[in-house]
């Protein structure tokens, strides 16, 4: 089978003016996702995961190695690889249901097609009633299911989140991760989700990629066997949560040295 | 939000205006009486408002230069404060859709933003009234000079304003539109134009002022009709009933003027969270 996505030596160093100030984001990336897999990444922030997503997202550019998606080089952003952000980022001049189907307005679906996508997408979401609120009069926990709803609505067969959940309440990020669960089983998506809360990635993944501090490399690679709900209780989920708070441990006194030394 | 509720939420702005301009007023009035005031300079209210018929002679319905007074009355009044608002209306609306434009083209392209960047920089501190010889140098005495000073009032402000939005767009939003397969185009009129339009629509409304002073300005010197004219009339023949009467029916088209325009705001730029937008919910 074909990986959803297929990701060799990746590296990508951000340039400046003077080559003295380059930052090396990524080195030596290597890993694949196997259609229909959650994967998540995991590492301290700065260590360049949320560049990986943009780069396999094709907003930005790897300065080395290959990225592919279903085997295809990754040359452009494309509605089938969709990155979802920590703000929501939806239009604010836009209903819900017209955010829901703005990607399908670009395509110039007629406005009943794009009606009955919405309210669709938006009753299996739970938002039945929101079609025509405007985005500011949402929670912020509903403003990030409208996100994904705009995503799914393009029905990709990849689905990237840049740490979606963090600006959320504790409470609320346990709702969206099960909400986030059923979408991923329903929509039979690969889903690559980045994130820094140790109990995100044990609730969520199949797999996690744990990184390195700057520049970003796969530290280990740990599969999730755990049935699902995946309860704090179980010791094996205790197990797994110690695993990665030594592995994390050391990457967050570098990243936090190196932040600290960028800012002298 | 029924009518009822609309009008029991303004009155209170409407109650401390009328204070607010009644004090105004009463002081002036109390000026006159101690004899402060010397009603042929300093005429107050009730005098300059005693005699309408009488001021609203010099009003004319035509609007040519050196015309005749043609014995005035309402509909003179309306088509005087009529020719300057459109003069307005026209120099806004051009002055906007053409700053847009070329707020955007500095924006997005280079040889646009190397050639005509360090001209509007230059131009844009130059007074208005600084204009007017040239407006009247290029278009002679009319309608077009007017409507010119009122275009260029708001013309630069409104491409440095494009230029710092666009610059300030979320770029977040733009990446959506890219992942959904906008193309350049798609992105700036769906994405980029919406996202700026509502602090254009401020700078607009900021400069609408302006332009209103401009336009009385260009009337009075290069027009030959319009309420600047009366003004300048009033003026040269030392009538101070009808300068401050004329004052009076400014300050009132200005203010409605402007009233217009946050309608307009709320019509066109429904997202924008105003006071009133989260009552009517």
């Amino acid at each position: 089978m074909t990986p959803a996505i297929s990701c060799t030596r990746v590296g990508k160093i951000w340039r400046s003016a003077d080559s003295a100030n380059d930052v090396e984001a990524l080195r030596n990336i290597s890993f694949t996702v196997m259609p229909g897999e959650f994967v998540v990444l995991l590492g301290p922030s700065g260590c360049g995961k949320s560049s990986l997503l943009y780069m396999i997202a094709g907003l930005e550019q790897p300065t080395e190695g290959t990225l592919l998606a279903h085997g295809r080089p990754v040359a452009s952003p494309d509605a089938d690889r969709s990155l979802i952000f920590q703000d929501a980022s939806l239009f604010p001049w836009l209903t819900v249901g017209e955010n829901v189907t703005f990607g399908l307005s670009l395509r110039r679906e007629s406005k009943a097609k794009r009606r009955e996508v919405a309210d669709e997408i938006l009753r299996k979401i739970g938002l039945a009633d929101a079609a025509d609120k405007r985005p500011d009069q949402l929670s912020g926990g509903m403003r990030q299911r409208v996100a994904v709803a705009r995503a799914l609505a393009m029905r990709p067969s990849i689905l990237m989140m840049d740490e979606p959940f963090a600006a959320l309440d504790v409470q609320t990020r346990a709702k969206m991760q099960d909400f986030l669960l059923t979408v991923w089983k329903d929509s039979g998506a690969s889903v690559m989700l980045v994130t820094h809360s140790i109990d995100e990635a044990i609730a969520l993944a199949d797999r996690v990629l744990v990184f390195t501090a700057r520049p970003g490399k796969i530290k280990t690679e740990v599969p999730i066997d755990l049935e699902r709900p995946r309860s704090p209780r179980d010791p094996r989920y205790r197990e797994l949560h110690d695993l990665f708070a030594d592995l994390l441990a050391d990457e967050v006194d570098r990243a936090f040295e190196q932040q600290e030394a960028a800012a002298e | 939000m029924s009518l009822n509720r609309r009008v029991a939420a303004a009155a209170p702005a409407f109650l401390w205006g009328v204070v607010s301009v009644g004090i105004f007023a009463g002081l002036w009035e109390l000026a006159w009486a101690l004899g402060y005031a010397n009603p042929l300079l300093l005429p107050p209210p009730h005098i300059f408002l005693s005699d309408i018929p009488g001021t609203l002679r010099y009003f004319d319905t035509t609007n040519t230069v050196g015309s005749n007074a043609t014995g005035g009355g309402l509909v003179a009044l309306a088509t005087t404060i009529g020719w300057t608002t459109l003069r307005v209306v026209l120099g806004l609306a051009i002055g906007f859709v053409l700053g847009v434009g070329s707020g955007a083209l500095i924006g997005y392209f280079a040889p646009f933003r190397n050639l005509m960047l360090p001209l509007v920089t230059l131009l844009a501190p130059v007074s208005p009234v600084a204009w007017l010889p040239v407006a009247i140098f290029l278009f002679g005495i009319g309608d077009v000079p007017a409507i010119f000073l009122v275009f260029i009032t708001v013309y630069f402000a409104i491409v440095l304003s494009t230029i710092a939005q666009i610059e300030s767009v979320p770029v977040n939003y733009l990446h959506v539109a890219r992942i959904m397969g906008a193309t350049r185009w798609q992105s700036f009129y769906r994405v980029v134009l919406p996202s700026v339009l509502p602090a254009l629509f401020m700078t607009l409304r900021l400069n609408l002022f302006a332009a209103w002073m401009v336009v009385l300005i260009a009337e009075a010197i290069g027009v030959g009709s319009g309420l600047g004219q009366i003004v300048s009339v009033a003026r040269s023949t030392f009538n101070a009933k009808l300068v401050f009467f004329t004052m009076g029916i400014i300050g009132v088209a200005g203010f409605l003027f402007d009233y217009a325009l946050r309608q307009v705001q709320r019509k066109v730029l429904w997202w924008i969270s105003t006071n009133s937008s989260k009552a009517a919910l």
